[in-house]
């Protein structure tokens, strides 16, 4: 057990450090020149040159990465380009929003995902499945960002329940409450229909497994089977993707703020590749990286809390 | 040859000469249209986006005006009889738009998944078929690329590209790679140590030989499967870049800028942005439909969970 946690996180250091050493290079490979992007056009070759030799920017490729993977290992994330503001403020600045953003709209997901899935088994065939796998069909196919321009149409437009512009500065929980509930609420849907989806299947493939035979034939009402052994079963598999699906939404998370106007890493990342400001673009795309591997990580060390039958090779 | 080969090996371990005139390359097509038949969603999507191709074809004609054609006065407009959906900030009409917009939307669509296809699936045959360190490397880097939310992936590499049609191909293309090789390894790894293969493989096929025309023929139907799939999360990706105005730049249409345009004038017009996102939903929706289909016919867990119901 112990040897295969520290396996896992060693191989998540690694892939860490992998997606760090790409982004790296890759931003290097980019055609056009930081110190032009921050002097602007007409600024002088002499200029450049100091501002090159002042940011390291002149010195070799292979002493700029072993500078930027010590920072890195510190924790620093160095300093903007354009703002020379430091980027970990930044970052942590914004980070609860779209934390905030992500786990709303997981709950979202859960809360209508589980019990649609559920139904739509045990009503397998009926007006209930079809409805649910028309939903989940449904859902796969809504971008999250036309979603959120529907709500946004149907709910503050027209109805002016919520505000247009998202914007949060200061205000109480309540408030930053009412501004989360439509973005979290176009995420969670489509997370809903892939959660109904999963959670169908395997409660279809739980059902016909032994001890469901075995509870049912010594007289247990159905539904103690389906809610009390059933689905203590599907949980892993269900809470494993929920999990996997950090990704999707810290990608629809970029789509949903821009669409609400709501601050988040996704904006800051947006305003960086406008800006070319390349060390936050950098940064932003770490961050967004490494939370996706750090979730991985957190949900294949969880198992063994939902299952004691896991086992560890 | 052959008949000195046959008295040495036995017949049925030869691989298979076709027939002249067996329809062996068209079996899959015919295969496709009679899965279709059995399926109404899938027939209903297949139908849907002929219609679209259609539309894209036919689009200078189709459109009552140009993309770019403006018409100052009427801007802001709902539907009318004259414009049908009604027009945008400029006066352009929001119908002619959406029309022209097909255009990039398939064209994205198809063109990034053969991107995808001729990149991934070459390099997980062959890290499928060669295992050992080659297979390690390229499974570093799968895990690695995967670690990114496709549409961060996309968005990078459209920031490294530059913004424009050809670009957004390229960079969906490869956003998408990751996923391609890990289709076309797996099943490579089980197939690889089959009878025929090794018999193959004696009768002095090359490496090559042997993973291009055995292996691939017999992986290629998830392929064509999440192809189909795939396409859907293109044109979905290709709607967000635009809508992040990243993608297709405007005057040319696109949904995504579209949408992107109807946003930013919402309180003055809502019908910019409700009418581009609905057919972006429903082309994505159809080709979902036709790709679940498939994909539920071809796996044999929903095939058992399929049986009552042919039989009722």
């Amino acid at each position: 057990m112990r040897s295969y946690v520290l396996k896992r996180i060693l191989s998540a250091v690694a892939i860490m450090w992998a997606v760090a050493t790409i982004v790296f290079f890759a931003m290097r490979l980019v055609p056009s020149d930081p110190a032009q992007v921050v002097l602007g056009n007409y600024a002088t070759e002499d200029s450049l040159a100091a501002f090159r030799k002042e940011t390291g920017l002149d010195r070799p490729l292979l002493s700029q990465y072993i500078d930027f993977m010590s920072q890195l290992a510190r924790g620093d994330l160095g300093r903007s380009l354009i703002t020379n503001q430091p980027i970990n403020r930044q970052i942590w600045s914004l980070f609860p929003y779209t934390f905030n953003l992500a786990i709303a709209s997981m709950l979202i997901g859960a809360i209508i995902g589980i019990p649609l899935g559920v139904w739509a088994a045990i009503r397998k065939n009926t007006v209930v499945d079809y409805l649910s796998r028309i939903v989940a069909l449904a859902g796969f196919s809504f971008p999250a960002f036309y979603l959120g321009v529907l709500l946004l149409l149907v709910f503050s437009v027209k109805l002016g329940w919520f505000p247009i512009l998202h914007q949060i500065k200061t205000g109480s929980l309540m408030e930053h409450i009412h501004k989360l509930i439509l973005p979290a609420a176009s995420l969670g849907i489509i997370q809903a229909s892939y959660i109904t989806r999963l959670t169908r299947s395997s409660m279809l493939e739980a059902l016909n497994e032994d001890y469901v035979r075995t509870a049912l034939a010594k007289g247990l009402r159905p539904s103690t089977v389906h809610f009390k052994h059933v689905l203590k079963n599907i949980m892993i598999p269900v809470i494993t993707a929920i999990g996997l699906y950090t990704g999707t939404i810290l990608g629809g998370a970029i789509l949903t703020e821009t669409v609400f106007n709501r601050p988040g890493l996704g904006k800051l990342l947006l305003g960086a590749i406008s800006q070319r400001d390349y060390t936050l673009i950098q940064s932003g795309l770490m961050v967004f990286a490494f939370i996706v591997v750090a979730v991985n990580l957190i949900v294949d060390l969880t198992y063994s809390l939902f299952d004691p039958r896991v086992k560890y090779e | 040859m052959n008949n000195t080969l046959e008295k040495i090996f036995p017949v049925e371990l030869l691989p298979k000469t076709p027939q002249p005139g067996a329809p062996s390359k068209f079996l899959f097509l015919i295969n496709f249209w009679w899965i279709l038949k059995q399926d109404k969603t899938a027939l209903t999507g297949f139908f849907v986006i002929i219609g679209l191709l259609g539309v894209a074809l036919l689009a200078p004609w189709l459109a009552p005006y140009g993309f770019s054609e403006q018409h100052i006065v009427h801007s802001f407009k709902g539907p009318d009889p004259r414009f049908w959906l009604g027009t945008d900030e400029f006066g352009r009409d929001l119908l002619s738009r959406m029309i022209w917009g097909t255009r990039p939307a398939l064209l994205v669509g198809v063109f990034s998944v053969l991107v995808s296809i001729g990149i991934g699936v070459p390099i997980g045959l062959i890290a499928g078929f060669k295992l050992g360190w080659v297979d390690r490397i390229v499974s570093w880097f799968v895990d690695i690329m995967l670690s990114f939310p496709s549409l961060l992936l996309g968005l990078t590499l459209v920031t490294l590209m530059g913004p424009g049609v050809y670009k957004v191909v390229l960079a969906i293309g490869i956003a998408h790679v990751p996923q391609y090789i890990r289709l076309a390894r797996g099943p490579t790894m089980s197939i690889r140590n089959l009878d025929f293969i090794s018999a193959s493989r004696a009768l002095g096929a090359g490496d090559l030989r042997l993973a291009f025309s055995h292996i691939l023929p017999n992986v290629i139907g998830p392929i064509i499967i999440m192809a189909t799939l795939s396409i859907a999360g293109a044109i979905r990706m290709e709607a967000s870049l635009s809508f992040l105005g990243l993608g297709v730049q405007p005057p040319i249409p696109s949904w995504g800028n579209m949408i992107r345009e109807g946003v930013e004038n919402i309180l003055q017009s809502p019908w910019m942005a409700l009418f581009p996102g609905l057919i972006l939903t429903l082309t994505v929706l159809a080709f979902n439909m036709v790709g679940d289909s498939l994909r539920d016919m071809f796996d044999p867990r929903t095939i058992v969970s399929r049986k009552p119901k042919t039989k009722q």
